[in-house]
Parts: structure tokens; sequence; C-alpha cells
């Protein structure tokens, strides 16, 4: 295998790092020195090589040590993965959306051998090697959408359409930006965004809702999101606030380059072609303000970000209560030099 | 819109009127799978134009080496179904969309009834492979005049649960008899003319089913008319329509950016805002709803025309 995994943890002593080439290749989220709402879309995959964007499935070093926070993260609270009955076919789609394009983008970690229905998938990374019938759930030890998404990272949402609207009606959540799968399963589009703020009156919800339902089968588009976590954290969850939560008062001017991290969600849409479901993949990167500022231009930008953001936006964000001290922080690496369109580093 | 260019393999009369064509993938690919009630968009170049036509699959979903259309020739149409059955034939080349779904089963139904009259059986023919391939318990009416109309009785398994009422052999389709007593939980799938839409609507309600399990498509062919002109608001050009053209195909061949999907008034992506009309449009969608329709401030240009002096559009 040419890559290398990350023996690092993401909760108790959080020792989760980004090596040199996991810094270069970070999804920044910001294409300008300032930031507010837009339907922000584009085709997926597609990007300068060794980007996250690259690849249907952005596979990278932390991807050993994720799968083993989720089996944590799951072990504690089955609820984090849900499937409403009619969902299991979106479920099959998935997962042969995601081994195809494993095994075809990284042939050197995944292999899949299909003669009709009867499959065969072997994930060298976690060792796992296994035959069963495809759109038959009893050969496997879990429904289909868990059994794939226990081996990808990143969050999943699976989108039943009907009425003219998108129904969360099945997902994996398990290193999600304070939300619950459980509060959400079985709501409409409108419902589950409701507590973001300014968006709905903006008409954002119905562009994107629009958007979502025109996408076809073949065409994938993506996003980029963002929020502010302290610690390396995947698993901040409302279900485990009371862990959390109190973290982001461990905040101090010495420690805030290395404890406040930038997280950034990766999110794709892939039209299903069995259950026509929305399959909506959330991949989470985590970088600290220190690595950030290894590049002058990100440095610069994400200080003029966070001073100048929405206070609306940084209380929902999470970090209003820090965000002094991180710009007070950012201001050292901003020299007032103007900076290079678009997100990649100089 | 991503396009697939696929060879004709089979062309064979199903009735009189109704042609049944297979595609095939020129080097023998394995082509998207889909689900039930998908249809695809067919592109028929003729001259300096290109007519596109929606059709439903009645292939098996699942089954990746073809697909399969129907389309009933329509004499007094804008000729893309005379195109299909005079100008196509096994062994050419032919442009269609990947598959898209406006028209796809609830599984969370408990039980599936649907109900197609004449050509309208088509989507049903994919639904009912996906529905016997994951054990769902359905019945399947076909409502055709006659027996020489009906072209989808060769397509139709025989089995207890499909019903064929052919009405000139006495067996005319009792809406009342079929949606009466159906257990909690059913849905019901209603294709072909409006008139059988709209009975199967009224039936439901005056039964009490809730409106989520009553599903319906109604999307046709783009219809011909007299010939008008439009006027694009940004470039401030003049676009003609012509009486065997629809407003949609006549902006693409002046070469404006419209977006589209269905071609059939059913699914809201060319929805366009109207700047100026001194006139009436004529609403051939299934789309805008009735107070957008006599507001005439949005016009559907895959299906509508208009009648009048002046149509501008906010193009």
């Amino acid at each position: 295998m040419t890559m290398q995994f990350n023996d690092e943890t993401f909760r108790g002593d959080y020792t989760y790092h980004n090596s040199p080439e996991a810094i270069r290749r970070f999804p920044f989220p910001f294409d300008q020195d300032t930031y507010m709402y837009s339907v922000n879309i584009e085709q997926h995959p597609g990007g300068p090589k060794g980007t996250p964007f690259e690849k249907m499935f952005d596979v990278d070093e932390h991807y050993v040590a994720e799968m083993k926070d989720r089996e944590i993260t799951l072990a504690e609270d089955p609820l984090r993965c849900q499937s409403l009955p009619h969902m299991e076919l979106a479920g099959w789609d998935l997962l042969e959306l995601i081994m195809v394009s494993k095994a075809r983008d990284y042939p050197d970690l995944f292999t899949l051998h299909r003669d009709g229905n009867d499959w065969h998938w072997i994930n060298k990374p976690l060792g796992i090697e296994k035959k069963f019938t495809f759109l038959d759930a009893t050969t496997l030890p879990c429904g289909p959408m868990e059994y794939i998404t226990r081996q990808t990272q990143g969050d999943f949402a699976l989108l039943h359409e009907r009425d003219n609207n998108l129904w969360m009606d099945a997902g994996m959540i398990t290193s999600q930006a304070d939300w619950s799968l459980d509060f959400d399963v079985g709501m409409n589009f409108f419902e589950w965004h409701a507590p973001v703020p300014k968006a709905r009156k903006m008409g954002v919800f119905d562009k994107a809702l629009k958007f979502l339902l025109a996408v076809g089968q073949g065409q994938h588009y993506r996003r980029l999101n963002w929020t502010m976590t302290v610690n390396p954290r995947l698993d901040t969850s409302p279900e485990n606030y009371h862990k959390w939560g109190p973290e982001k008062r461990t905040i101090t001017p010495e420690n805030v380059g290395q404890k406040q991290f930038l997280r950034v969600e990766l999110q794709t849409f892939f039209r299903l072609p069995r259950s026509n479901a929305l399959a909506f993949p959330i991949r989470c990167y985590l970088m600290n303000l220190e690595d950030i500022a290894t590049k002058p231009k990100w440095g610069r930008r994400l200080h003029r970000v966070l001073r100048d953001i929405d206070p609306d936006l940084a209380e929902y964000k999470g970090f209003a209560v820090n965000q002094k001290t991180i710009v007070d922080y950012l201001s050292q690496f901003d020299d007032g030099a103007p900076t290079s369109p678009g997100i990649f580093p100089d | 819109m991503k396009k697939l260019t696929l060879k004709v393999t089979a062309v064979e009369h199903l009735s009189p009127l109704v042609k049944r064509f297979r595609f095939e993938d020129p080097t023998g690919a394995s082509l998207p799978v889909f689900s039930g009630g998908a249809h695809l968009t067919v592109e028929m170049p003729e001259g300096d134009t290109i007519r596109r036509n929606s059709y439903s699959l009645i292939s098996d979903p699942y089954d990746g080496s073809g697909y399969e259309i129907a389309v009933r020739r329509e004499d007094k149409g804008r000729g893309g179904s005379l195109y299909m059955h005079t100008k196509v034939s096994e062994g050419d080349d032919i442009t269609v969309s990947l598959p898209s779904n406006l028209f796809q089963l609830d599984l969370r139904a408990k039980k599936h009834v649907l109900i197609g009259g004449g050509i309208g059986i088509t989507p049903f023919l994919s639904q009912l492979r996906q529905l016997d391939m994951e054990q769902k318990p359905y019945e399947l009416h076909y409502a055709a005049r006659s027996r020489e109309e009906a072209a989808g009785i060769k397509l139709l398994p025989q089995a207890a649960h499909i019903h064929v009422h052919i009405s000139e052999e006495g067996s005319r389709m009792d809406l009342g008899a079929i949606l009466d007593g159906q257990p909690l939980g059913t849905h019901v799938y209603t294709c072909g003319p409006d008139g059988l839409i709209t009975a199967v609507a009224d039936q439901t309600a005056r039964l009490g089913w809730p409106k989520a399990a009553v599903h319906s498509e109604a999307f046709t062919a783009p219809p011909p008319g007299e010939p008008f002109d439009v006027v694009v608001k940004s470039s401030g050009k003049t676009v003609h329509v012509k009486a065997d053209q629809s407003l949609l195909e006549a902006l693409e061949a002046a070469k404006v950016d419209i977006d589209y999907s269905c071609r059939g008034g059913g699914c809201g992506r060319c929805q366009t805002k109207v700047t100026a009309c001194d006139g009436r449009i004529l609403h051939n969608d299934h789309w805008l709803s009735e107070d957008e329709r006599a507001a005439q401030k949005d016009i559907m240009p895959c299906m509508s025309r208009f009648k009048g002096t002046r149509l501008e559009l906010d193009l």
C-alpha cells in the first residue's frame, strides 16, 4: 500500500495530526476575504491533482483512525445510524457507488470483483474481505448503508424524494457539526434546516432545494461548508455536548493555535439510480490554526474572515465565545497584503 | 445535461400505432440502471432543429444491457413520434439523456395500485419489474378502448394481479370497485389521459385517501399550434416559433441558453418569467398552479404557446 495511515485519536488524548502533505491538500473553504452564505456549488469530482476534489470519495492518512472512532461512537450510541424501512434500496445504491468508485480510484487499497449479483470486496487498509450477494441484506452482517459507511470517511445522509421535497430517511452520522440524526430522521429539507439563521429569509433554501431536486443521474456536485471546533473531535454531536461543550472554555491565548480547529465539510450530492434517492455525503476535515497559518495566504484570509463575520454566524457556528482570542492570535499572520483569488495556497 | 449515444438494436410493432425501440451501447458496455417510472429524453435531429421528446422506459430497470421505450404515433403532433416511426430503424445511432424519474414508486407503501390508460401503460412496465424484485404487493389495471389498441398487452406478464379492461368488450374499468376496500397504506399511481387522472383523484378524495398516497403522471409531448413570435429580453432578439416547434425548441435553435429536463411540463426546470405579455399564454403544462396561469407572469416553454401581439421572456 502506498498510503500511510496515522495512528491517532479524535478524543481523550487527541493525538490527531496533519502531515505536511495533509496541510498542503487541506480544502480551505474561503475563496475571498469575507464570508456570507451562498449556494456555492461545483461539479464533482474534479480539481487539481492531489486535492480532495479529485476523486469521488477522498481517502487520506486519517482513514483508519476515523473508522476506529466511528466504531467507538456507534458502540456507545447505535442510533447514530438509522435507516427507515423503505431506504434499504438506497443503501444498496450507496454501497455500489462507493465500492465501484473506491476500487477504480484506489486500486492498491480496494478491490471489487462482480459476477452478476455475486460480489467480492477487499478493503486492505481495514483488513476486510467479504463475499456477498448484492441486493440481499441477509448476506451482510448489517444493512448495506451501515456496512459501507463503517468503511468510508465522512457522514452520510440518504434523502428520499417525494411531494417535491427531500426527506432525511436514513443516515450514518458520527462526525457532525452539532446536529442529531436521531432528532432529524424523517424530517423534510426545510424542517431539518430550521435552526440555520438568516438563510431561509435570504431564499437560500428554496434555491438549494430546487437545485437538489433537479440533480440527475451521472451529474454529481459538491460544496464546502465550515465551522470551528475546539480539539480535533469528530463527534461534536448534541448527544455528547456535555463532553465537548465545556472544552470550548479551555482556549487561552497560549494554546489557541494548537487547540482551535477549522472544521471543513466537503459536501457532495449524488442521485442514486435504483431508489432515485439523493446521497449526501458530508466529509469532515480538521486543521488547527497553527497549521493553517503555515500557508501565508490562508493565515491572512482566515484572520479577515473571522474578524469581520456577521455576529449571528459566529454564534451559530459556536465560536463567538473564543472569537476575540482567535482573531488576536491570527492577526500576527496578517500583514495587510492582498490575497490571491481562489482557495488554493500560493 | 449528460448524454449517451446508443445504437438502435430492435424496432418492433406492438400494435398498428405503437412501436417498441431498443437501444444498446455500441461497445456493449453496461448502461446506468434506473428506477421504475423513469424516462429518457430522445434527440431527433431534423434539418437545423433538434426535437427532443421524453419517453418512459419500459425495460427492466436493473438490466443495463439496453433501454427500451414504446412510442405511439401521433399524426397530429409536432412530428416527434412520426420521426421515431418513420426515420428510426435498426442499426441507427440515437442520442438520449440519462434516465431521470418524475414518477417514482413510494416504497413506503404497503401496497401499490397501478392504473394505466392507453399509452399511459408505459411507466408501469418498468415499475412492475421493480415491484416484483422488491417483492412488494401490487395490482395493475390497464384500460384500453380495443384489444388492437392495447399495445401493452404483449409486454405484460400473465398474472392474477394484472387486470386488462377493454371497453369495447364490455369490461370497462370500474374505479370505484378498484379503489374501495384497498388496505390502509396503499398508494395509487395513474398515467394516461387527463380524464382518467381526474377520475382517480375524485374517487380517492371521495373515499378519503390521503393526498400523498395519490400519484399521477400526465406528461405528453408538446402540442403543435399556430406559429408565434417571442422576444428575448436580454438581447432584444425576436425568435419565431413554427407551428410544429415548441417554444423551447425554437429558443434552443436560436442559441438562447435555457435549462430543461422532462420537456413534458412536469418537472419545472424550464420555468421562465414573462416580462411583457400582450395576449394570452396557452398553458399546456402540469407545473404551474391555476393562479400562476391566470397571472401570465410565468411560462413553461417546453409545452406552452402564445396567441397575441407581444410576448417577452426574461432570458
